[in-house]
């Protein structure tokens, strides 16, 4: 991972699906599954974690030569905070009411590994525009791993997507599946299908790949 | 760590590069700060017209008063806290007040906004603003047409020195209404509906004294900034 | 906001907002490290630990913010000062007693990326807690973090000894297992609701 990546399509397209953050290397579980109730919450959390993932990458590759090795997380996290701030003041300036129901998990962004992870294995050894691409795919494949969840959350949960009601009146809504356990099942059986998809494949399951990060 | 450097070799990029970096981050927050702060501002007061202007009828426009040392006063820009907001019609006739309450519910705090008619003592309405009450069965109490039409003359008359409420707002189990001070609660939603009626009880005892001592400043205030 | 008793914040950060079961903090550290009760129980007291002390310094970075009149560098005090507040840990704890130093050596540093800390530290000052309330809520918090590390831990010795599919190892399995841990503790909400 030390030397350079040339620029290539797959700067952009890796993040997105094949190393997914997270249904394959499993990382920022908290914001996933707390903020994934409907479709609408999981859009805005995922473009939000995407401009902060352009942004802090964009900045710590600007950046990369000035910074030491030894305070380099500590300007990275401060780089990060400073990104989240601003997405915060943005989000409130745009909709109050998305700001609620998003709480303090917009803050919380700051501490999902998937931006530190990106900031020290790829931000910091290339240039602006790769460190850019680089982010937008991850960040774009965080919020399609929110769509999928906030998709079936809502709609067995609610009966409706984006707020339209789609399986009519008679339709039970499955209330567990906007509450906590529901948030669970739902990523452990999208995690079931990809590793199920990979194993066809014959691609290894990462299985020890959740013991080597934080939050 | 084995060859220690001379000071100025060791931490001088340090504390250049967190230098700038402070520089750089301290900008980017004040100037997201300052573009973003009037439109949040104007988001949040959006928010509360629209709250109060469903809750009163015929409302316009509105005054916000906050209580200091139990006397009712204009609020000014600077003041933190709970707020009453008083709601006029186009010729500046007072046409009620809103109030807040919050109370601990199922899960977490239930906040919401009620109305309240001078003349006849009661709360008129009622409106949840946020609660995390477990969805399909607690946050009913935002929705049920049958809970919220306990608040339409609910009872909150003060005692005769007009110091406390002469009855407790209080929620009784479904189905055993009998005065006009009590919540009917949404059966297999008690704890929901019992923070509300504690919200509505714990903000009447706080609010309600002062707002009939001081009864000429609201009515009067429609035309004052 | 209504004054809430401090037994109340207890209970309700312990057991009816879990942060790991009905919140969502701390997941990571959570699917991690509960693969043994013997590891879990350290590594939910260092963090509970953390807690207390971040949760103190929140209080105080939030007053001083505010009497200053610059609530917008909040986000970025926290982490800077949680981050610090784990390094002074772990050098406290090495110098007192390297026998707890070792026992938790490796999990020190982990504490700062888990995001229960900075949220308990949000949480707090999003509530307008007071002294002893944010004690009594980072007290709860971290008690209540433990809690369910451990009874995760439990689940999975068991696990450990059964074939399940192969495409449900791993975090798979782990989090259909916290589903079920969640879904047993809604059974604590509306305790102390009266």
């Amino acid at each position: 991972m030390n030397t350079e990546q040339p620029l290539t399509a797959d700067t952009f397209l890796a993040g997105l699906w094949r190393e997914n953050p997270v249904f394959v290397t499993v990382l920022g579980m908290c914001p996933t599954l707390a903020v994934s109730n409907s479709v609408l919450n999981a859009l805005a959390m995922g473009l939000a974690t995407t401009f902060v993932l352009i942004g802090s990458g964009a900045l710590v590759s600007l950046l990369r030569n000035v910074i030491p090795r030894a305070v380099r997380i500590a300007c990275y996290i401060a780089i990060i905070a400073t990104f989240v701030t601003v997405v915060d003041y943005l989000i409130q300036a745009i909709s109050l009411r998305l700001y609620q129901a998003l709480g303090a998990f917009i803050q919380l962004i700051v501490v999902n590994c998937i931006i530190l992870g990106r900031a020290e294995a790829y931000a910091s050894r290339h240039p602006p525009l790769a460190s850019m691409i680089n982010a937008a795919g991850n960040g774009l494949g965080f919020t399609l791993a929110l769509l999928c969840l906030g998709t079936v959350r809502e709609l067995l949960g609610s009966g409706s997507l984006l707020g339209i009601p789609l399986l009519g009146p008679q339709f039970a809504p499955w209330v567990i599946m906007l509450l906590p356990p529901g948030g669970f099942f739902v990523l452990g059986g999208w995690l079931l299908l990809f590793n199920w998809r990979q194993r066809k494949q014959g691609v290894k399951i990462p299985v020890a790949e959740v013991h080597r990060h934080g939050a | 760590m084995n060859t220690p450097l001379p000071l100025e070799q060791t931490s001088l990029p340090m504390i250049r590069a967190l230098g700038l970096i402070a520089l750089v981050s301290g900008v980017l927050i004040v100037v997201a700060y300052e573009q973003t702060a009037p439109r949040i501002e104007r988001n949040r007061q959006q928010a509360i017209d629209a709250a109060v202007f469903a809750l009163l009828p015929g409302a316009q426009t509105r005054r916000d008063f906050v209580l200091a040392t139990n006397t009712l006063r204009a609020a000014t820009v600077a003041d933190q806290g709970d707020r009453l907001y008083a709601g006029y019609d186009s010729d500046g006739q007072l046409r009620g007040l809103v109030l807040p309450g919050a109370a601990a519910g199922y899960q977490g705090v239930v906040s919401l906004l009620y109305s309240y008619d001078i003349a006849c003592a009661c709360v008129t309405g009622m409106r949840v603003l946020q609660s995390l009450e477990t969805p399909g069965l607690g946050d009913r109490i935002g929705s049920d047409a049958a809970f919220l039409q306990n608040f339409h003359q609910l009872d909150a008359r003060l005692d005769a020195a007009g110091n406390r409420p002469a009855h407790a707002i209080v929620t009784v189990r479904h189905g055993r209404r009998q005065q006009a001070w009590e919540i009917d609660a949404i059966a297999g939603a008690t704890i929901s509906s019992r923070a509300v009626g504690k919200a509505i009880a714990r903000s009447t005892e706080h609010w309600l004294p002062a707002v009939h001592a001081q009864i000429s400043l609201l009515q009067g205030a429609a035309h004052e900034h | 906001m209504a004054p809430d008793a401090l037994p109340r914040i207890f209970l309700d950060a312990m057991l009816i907002n879990n942060f790991v079961l009905a919140l969502f903090l701390g997941i990571c550290p959570f699917l991690g490290v509960s693969t043994q009760i013997r590891t879990a129980l350290p590594m939910g007291l260092a963090t509970a630990f953390v807690m207390l002390i971040s949760s103190l310094c929140a209080y105080g970075i939030n007053a001083l913010l505010l009497w200053l009149g610059l609530p917008f560098l909040r986000l970025i005090s926290y982490i800077v000062v949680i981050a610090a507040a784990v390094q002074l840990v772990e050098m406290f704890v090495k110098k007192t007693s390297p026998t707890l130093f070792r026992a938790l050596g490796i999990y020190l540093p982990l504490i700062t990326t888990n995001c229960a800390i900075l949220g308990l530290a949000l949480f707090q000052t999003l509530r307008e807690y007071d002294l002893p309330q944010s004690l009594a809520y980072s007290l709860g918090a971290g008690l209540g973090f433990t809690l369910a590390l451990v009874l995760m831990a439990g689940m999975r010795a068991r696990l450990a000894l059964v074939s399940v599919p192969r495409i449900s190892q791993g975090a798979a399995l782990g989090l259909l297992l916290a589903g079920m841990l969640s879904l047993a503790f809604m059974g604590f909400a509306g305790l102390g609701g009266q």
